[in-house]
């Protein structure tokens, strides 16, 4: 599997489903050939991530959170609480998620340690999907470490095809890609089949397909951090319907290709620039003025 | 491509572009001073002019020049600890639209009166590019160990850089030659695969036509 390059993504779902391997155990072996490494060495690195994703998510979920700007803060904790005290409408597989992907995302925001996955914007995506899986569906560390090299996979490839950068393709680019990669990890986890990964990657990607990328004043917080949690509901919804067999009519590198098409179509005001959507509301101008005092 | 850029870097928040890559930003020009500075002078563009102080641009810069790497916590106490220890701190704002958007000048000088002057970009998720060593054009990803050899605009330099770069089992992956005017001075910047002996840059400082060697290792 040596020979697997990292623009596309079937080829690796083929290669698992031909050699009966996980998809992780691939992307592993590919990136230490790669890397020159030895497959121990990569995985001890990977832990680490992992590691510093469950503190980031700790660390956010301080009730007297504050970013940097005093725009946001404490969301996560308020969800903590209501989700502790058994107040949610879904259950605690997504509100724990919704919970653990403000979290990070809120220390981001708050100058916190976190692990850009694949960006500082979008890093409570994963984060929150394979906490969750391991905090409510009993999955092993180890396995949400490993499952971390198929999520990296998809972002490989997204980066190679489209773009992982908001200035270039909008949100979707961010947390649609984040998304990808966590819908890819619980099905992993979940035991589906590489071809299951592939449908909700696709899944998952289509329907945040044209998000574009407004924030307030320009900072990574609002709309940002709320949106990591939309993302990560959205990567157990493609998970869900994947894991079910529902499949995705458009393969998951047809649907990067889009993602990159629509990308290129977005206006510069959606792309980062802090010129058009949410941060030219009248509210987002004023908190705009509120924070650079201008 | 490196799985690890993917599912990572491990940072201090907000953004990559605005905090993750201004403090690497910070770190190559301490090492490209090569000592600790006792004043920064550093003039921010574009959308680091004005976001700065949203996304702690400024106290990025301020750790990398410290020697921080992006995801040392004290990172949001950099001023605090340039104060401590007795590092001036000046910055200011311009624009310049000729510049890419996140652009930042950074001017270091240390207590033996050496000085470095660099103009580097954050390009997105991180990475860096400078554009400028002591107002000599460059191009440098700072991603793997790099030589940059300033030098006299000499027949044969490129020659005997290369063979001591050789002679040292040294594999070239790149390889870049800047000057400003024929026969006066030049920078060559030749990055390397994998890990480089520090000793490489005596060695090539040595040489005739060299004015100086920096080995930056990839921060």
């Amino acid at each position: 599997m040596e020979e697997w390059n990292g623009t596309a993504l079937q080829p690796l779902l083929d290669a698992a489903q031909r050699q009966n391997r996980r998809v992780s155990a691939l992307v592993l072996a590919q990136q230490a050939a790669e890397q020159e490494q030895p497959p121990q060495a990569l995985c001890r690195q990977m832990e680490q991530r992992y590691a510093v994703m469950c503190r980031s998510v700790a660390d956010g979920c301080a009730p007297n959170l504050k970013s940097t700007s005093g725009l946001t803060g404490g969301e996560a904790a308020r969800l903590q609480a209501a989700v502790q005290a058994g107040r949610t409408l879904t259950g605690p597989v997504l509100s724990g998620a919704l919970y653990r992907a403000l979290a990070a995302s809120g220390a981001n925001a708050a100058m916190g340690r976190i692990v850009a996955a694949p960006t500082a914007g979008s890093c409570g995506i994963l984060p929150a999907a394979l906490l969750t899986m391991q905090a409510e569906h009993g999955c092993p560390g180890q396995a949400c470490v490993e499952a971390l090299f198929t999520a990296g996979a998809v972002g490989m490839v997204i980066a190679h095809r489209a773009s992982l950068a908001g200035a270039q393709g909008g949100c979707q680019a961010e947390c649609g890609s984040a998304c990808a990669m966590a819908a890819a990890a619980i099905v992993e986890l979940a035991g589906g089949t590489p071809r299951m990964i592939g449908d909700a990657v696709a899944i998952a990607l289509k329907n945040m397909l044209g998000l574009v990328c407004d924030p307030v004043a320009g900072l990574v917080e609002i709309p940002c951090i709320k949106r990591n949690a939309a993302g990560v509901a959205n990567a157990f919804v493609a998970a869900e319907l994947a894991l079910a067999g529902v499949g995705s009519a458009i393969p998951p590198d047809e649907v990067i290709d889009a993602m990159k098409q629509v990308g290129d179509a977005m206006p510069q005001s959606l792309k980062e620039t802090a010129c058009g959507g949410l941060a030219a509301t009248p509210t987002g101008q004023a908190l705009r003025r509120r924070v650079f005092g201008e | 491509m490196n799985i690890f850029d993917v599912v990572g870097p491990v940072m201090i928040g907000p953004s990559s572009s605005h905090t993750a890559g201004a403090a690497r930003l910070g770190l190559v020009a301490r090492a490209l001073l090569g000592s600790p500075p006792c004043r920064a002078e550093m003039t921010l563009y574009g959308s680091f002019a004005k976001t700065y102080q949203g996304h702690g641009t400024d106290k990025a810069l301020i750790a990398g020049v410290l020697g921080l790497t992006p995801d040392d916590p004290r990172l949001r106490l950099a001023a605090q600890l340039a104060r401590e220890r007795g590092v001036e701190v000046i910055l200011h704002t311009a624009q310049d639209s000729a510049l890419h958007p996140n652009t930042v000048r950074i001017a270091l000088a240390d207590d033996g009166g050496h000085t470095v002057q660099m103009v580097g970009s954050s390009i997105g998720g991180g990475a860096i590019r400078v554009s400028a060593v002591n107002g000599i054009p460059v191009c440098l990803g700072c991603g793997q160990a790099t030589l940059l050899v300033l030098h006299r605009d000499v027949p044969g330099a490129i020659a005997t850089v290369t063979e001591t770069v050789a002679a040292n089992r040294q594999n070239i992956g790149g390889f870049r030659l800047s000057r400003q005017q024929k026969g006066r001075q030049a920078i060559m910047t030749i990055e390397m695969d994998g890990a480089v002996d520090p000793q490489l840059e005596r060695q090539v400082a040595a040489l005739p036509p060299v004015i100086q060697a920096i080995l930056l290792q990839p921060v």
